[in-house]
Formats: C-alpha cells, structure tokens, sequence
C-alpha cells in the first residue's frame, strides 16, 4: 500500500494556487487566509514525512501507480524530508512577512507564492530526471512571476537576465537528459543508477559529458562561479520577501548535486565514479573567495546580502565537494542555517532600505533602531560564522571534515581567511548603517510588526540549531550515510516491479 | 549517414545562431536566440531515442521494430514549457522597452546615449 501522504507537498500548493487564482481573484483577505492556512499545513505535512523518513526506509509514491522505470516516482529519504522541512518552515516565515504590506503590491503573490512551493517541494521529491526538469520549470516560472511582482525599471531589468540566463539553463539541462538518455535508455534515478556502470566503453564519454553539463546547470542554479553573474542584480532589485524565499533556490541547486553525484555518480559507478568531485572544490573554493570580495566591495545592505549569499553557496559547495560523509553532514547543517539566516538577512535588509537616491539605495533605520541593530548583528554573526551561533558550527564542521593532507591546504584557508574579510564587510556596513546615518534621516518611520515578529523567529530558529546542534548533527549524519550507500533506495524503487508482475496482487 | 549528417548539421547551426544571438546587445536578438536555442534542444532530443524510419512508436508482434516513443513525450513537454517562457520573456522585454524607453540588455535604468544614438526616432515621441 502506497503511502498517500508522499504526494500531499506537491498537492497542497497546487489545489490552493488554482483556489487563489480562480476563487479568490479579488478577495486579498481570502487569499491571505488560505495562503498562509496551506502553508501550516504544508508545513506540518513536512513534519509528519520527516518523521517518517527518520525511520532510516525510503518511501516510495508511483504516480497513477505504473511501475517504477516507466512510471515516475517520488521518492522520500531522509535528505528529500529535511528539505522539504527546510522549505516549510521558510515558507511559513516568507508568507507572514509579506503580509500587510508586500503582498499588496502587485496582484497574485500568494498564487504565485504556492506554485513556488510545488516546484520546490516537487524537486526535492521526485526521483526521475526528467521530472526534475519540470518541477525545475515550475519554480522557476513561479520565481519569475515573484521576482517582477510590483514591477518597475529597475526589476524589469534584472529579471530579463535572470529569466534569459534560466532559459539557457533548462536548454543545457534538457541537452544534459537527452545525452543522458541516449546511453541509457532510462531516466529514473534509481534505474540510472543501476544502468550507468554497466554501459559500455565506447559511450562513458558521452555519458560523462551529460553528467558534467548536467552539473553545469545545477551550477547556474547554486550560483557558482562563473556562473553566479545573475544573482547580484536578480535578488537585489526583488521585493524582500521574494528574495527571503529564493535563499532556498539556491539550495536546490546544491541538493540536486547532492543527489545526483550519489546516487547516479555516485561510488558504485564503475568508470563515471566522482565525475562531479574535481570541479565542485576548486568551485566553491572560487565562489567563497569572489563572494568575500563582493562583500567588501558592496556599497548597500542588498548588495552586502546577495553577496554573502554567495559566500555561504561556495561555503556549502566546498563541503559537498569534499565528498565524504562527514562533508555531506556538515554541508547539510550549513545549509540549515545558512538558508535561514539569509533569508533573515534579505527581510531585514527590506526593513531597511526604504529609499532609493538616483541608483543607489539609501537605508533609513526604523525607530526601534536598537533592536534592528541586534537583528543585523546576530545575523552577521550567523551569516559570517563567529560563535556562538550555528554558522561558526557549520563551519567549524566543514574545517574538520576537509582535513585530509590535500584539502587542509586548500580548504582551511579559503575558508578562515574570508570569515576574516567577511567581518570587515560586514562590520563596516553595519556602521555606515546604524552610526552614521544622516540625522535627519533616522528614526522616522516605524517598522511593520509582522516582519520584525518573523525575523526575530527566525533568529531563534537560527540559536535553536546551535543549541540542539548536537541531535541535529546526529540526524545529518545519518542522512550522509544514507546517502552514499544508495542501495536501499534503488531496492525501494525498483523493487515493486517485481511485485507488480505478479498475478493476483 | 545522410539523415544522421543532415540533423547533426542543423543541430550545430542552430545552436551556433542561437548562441551569436544571445551574446547581443538588444532584447529582441536575445529573444530570438533563445528561441533558436530551443529549437537546436528540441530537435536533438527528438534524435536521442535514435533516427529510425516508418517503425511504429509501439512494441509490435507484426512490425519489425519500434520507435522510442519516450523521447516524443519530452520534446512535447519541452515545447510547451519553452513556448510559454518565451511568451513570457516577450512580453517582459516589451514592457521593460516601454517603462525605460530602451531595448538594451544592459542593467541601467536610464536610456544611455547609445541607445538613444541608435534609436534617434524615440526622440520625437
């Protein structure tokens, strides 16, 4: 018996945007109402499968219930339920600061804002790789929408990019599947596994190339040096609360490295083994060091953001490219935090930034300014990686698992040495902000509540996993494990093929 | 050899047109060369289930053999997905065109002097 609850993350938000955009066209208060009830609920759904998926068995949903290399699957493992929770409880936090006032300002954000959810809550599930395209498309359009949603010059600019460079993007992935298939003649993760070390000689090449523009796309998406260009302008001109939610996109460039370079090229791979691992340190190591420097070079709060953003992707992608089980937990734990804290950062950054003088933007501080100061402090410390918060954590995790000869060479300076750049950045923009304001400036608006209420959950969530980074790391760990053994995947797959032919079922 | 010849050549050459196109200034080239682009994408992956002639898409007892019909299926849905991004991209360049008084691809705001140069028409308006 199949476990219905499996496809309830991707049923949820799409009923409810169909609901918002049909039902409830005009109704704002309707809309909020039933965005923010879908997203609670969403969120205890994430709770309930992770709960289910730390049973240690993946659980496998058969959409229309055709069998497994013909059908599509969504698979839950432990790695796919701490996304999903990790894109509930954001979401949750994104929806309510953007009521009152953000959601007001062009038309259709909370039906935008579900199908966002389908397509993330769609790609961290499903187990087929063509499939993994469309839900990319479906986030990706949702993200569109939110990206542009009040409009303006300025926003019209910078989404042409981000929705050119995306385009390129889904080419070159569709490009990658196709190599892909033409090899193997599947497109099931599970079945890929299986079927990649056993193709022959003549076509490793061809296959290794769709492996590595695979991952060339999943580097678009993580921002990776070089390919990171889009994000700087994309999130900096975005509304806050869009930006708060696209702090988890990247990550779903991370989490489909993840999955695809252990499970599809993973160590049992015969010949393709680790085609992804050469390029993915020596990437992050790049894209840590030009996002420090972006952090110093950045002349506003946004900027200062998108850029740290950047940091923590190359923070996370040198863990990935570690590639053990000790740099997958802790790449894991990162990632946790960091997509909190960041989007913390980009909700407080809206705060902030009430104006715009010619083509910089002016922050104004609120009149609670002594809390906004400890807001921004607390999460500069989370952000760069100072203790006690979970950051320093992180990344003290990160330093232990690289320190093997090769790596400790190159990974613990890249990475000490722009904490070090980063509390600069950082440091000096919190001055420009909160000390050295025009007087005439300050303290003349205040703050909206539900925003403020967000980011100091946010915060907590933040000290929570520094607290408790004891059991979270216990559980990470055994993700890691269950990651690089991917035999009991492929079985849960695979295996009702089996029972399916059998008569009488 | 001929059909292989003839798809991978057209393949190439729209991905080469599609990649000069989006390396352009403006929004309408780009636009363009995306479209080229998909196009290059959507042929190829029609050719991944391999070239065949007059085989049914189906596993047949009659027929000598079948095509893959797989391969259909995702250029279907890769037609739908990059018709609606490029309706979409279209109507974002138009609008952008429209608030900035500038086609260019460029992150500025304002319409700088080579656009204005290059469009001297938009002066009258």
């Amino acid at each position: 018996m199949t476990n219905q609850w499996l496809i309830m993350p991707v049923a949820i938000p799409a009923m409810t945007a169909a609901l918002l955009v049909l039902a409830m066209r005009y109704s704002l208060a309707g809309q909020r109402i039933v965005s923010v009830a879908a997203t609670a609920l969403q969120f205890a759904v994430a709770i309930g499968l992770y709960i289910l998926a730390s049973g240690g068995e993946p659980q496998v949903y058969h959409l229309g219930n055709w069998p497994a290399p013909f059908g599509i699957v969504l698979v839950l493992d432990r790695l796919a339920s701490i996304m999903l929770l990790l894109a509930g409880l954001l979401a949750i936090g994104v929806v309510l600061a953007a009521l009152g006032e953000w959601d007001k300002r062009g038309r259709h954000f909370h039906a935008l804002f579900q199908f966002q959810m389908l397509g993330l809550n769609g790609a961290f599930l499903t187990g087929d790789l063509f499939n993994l395209f469309v839900f990319f498309e479906v986030l990706l359009i949702a993200s569109y929408g939110l990206m542009l949603h009040g409009g303006g010059p300025q926003r019209l600019k910078a989404g042409f990019h981000y929705i050119a460079i995306n385009l390129i993007g889904s080419t070159v992935f569709l490009f990658a599947v196709g190599t892909i298939y033409a090899v193997t003649g599947t497109l099931n993760m599970a079945d890929l596994a299986v079927k990649v070390p056993q193709i022959a000689a003549p076509n490793q090449a061809l296959l290794a190339t769709g492996a590595v523009l695979l991952l060339t796309v999943f580097a678009i998406k993580s921002a990776a040096v070089p390919l990171h260009w889009w994000l700087p302008p994309t999130y900096g001109s975005t509304s806050p609360p869009a930006a708060a939610l696209f702090a988890i996109m990247t990550k779903v460039g991370a989490y489909s490295i993840i999955r695809v370079y252990t499970l599809i090229f993973g160590a049992d791979a015969g010949p393709l083994a680790g085609v992804a691992t050469p390029w993915l340190l020596p990437a992050g190591i790049v894209t840590l060091v030009l996002g420090t420097v972006g952090v110093i070079a950045s002349r506003s709060l946004l900027d200062l953001v998108c850029h740290s953003l950047i940091a923590s992707m190359g923070t996370l992608l040198i863990a990935i490219g570690l590639a053990s089980a000790a740099g997958f937990a802790a790449a894991l734990y990162y990632a946790l935090q960091s997509t909190i804290a960041s989007a913390a950062l980009f909700l407080l950054a809206g705060l902030l930034t009430q104006g715009r003088e010619g083509r910089s933007r002016v922050e104004r501080v609120p009149q609670q300014a002594m809390l906004f100061a400890g807001f921004y402090f607390l999460l500069a410390i989370a952000v760069v990686g100072m203790p006690p918060l979970a950051g320093f954590i992180g990344k003290l995790l990160i330093l232990d698992a690289g320190r093997a000869a090769f790596h400790t060479t190159a990974v613990w300076p890249a990475i000490l040495i722009t904490s070090l750049f980063m509390i600069a950045g950082f440091a000096r923009t919190g001055m420009q902000i909160f000390w050295n304001s025009p007087r005439d400036a300050k303290l003349t608006h205040a703050a909206p509540m539900l925003p403020t209420l967000v980011i100091a959950a946010m915060i907590i969530t933040v000290a929570a996993l520094s607290v408790f980074a004891g059991p979270v790391m216990d559980d990470m760990t055994a993700t890691a494990e269950q990651l690089l053994t991917p035999q009991r995947y492929i079985a849960a797959v695979l295996r009702p093929r089996i029972a399916a032919n059998l008569p009488g079922e | 050899m001929s059909m292989e010849f003839l798809l991978a050549t057209a393949i190439g050459a729209l991905t080469a047109v599609g990649l000069y196109l989006i390396l352009q200034r403006r929004t309408f080239p780009v636009v363009i060369g995306l479209s080229f682009l998909s196009y290059a994408v959507n042929a190829f992956l029609f050719a991944m289930g391999r070239l065949t002639i007059n085989l049914p898409p189906i596993v047949h007892t009659e027929a000598e053999g079948y095509t893959d019909p797989l391969p259909q299926a995702l250029v279907l849905t890769a037609i739908v997905i990059t018709f609606g991004m490029t309706a979409l991209i279209v109507v974002l360049s138009l609008r952008s065109f429209l608030e900035t008084g500038a086609d260019d691809v460029t992150l500025s705001t304002q319409p700088d002097e080579v656009a204005t140069a290059a469009h001297p028409r938009r002066e009258q308006q």
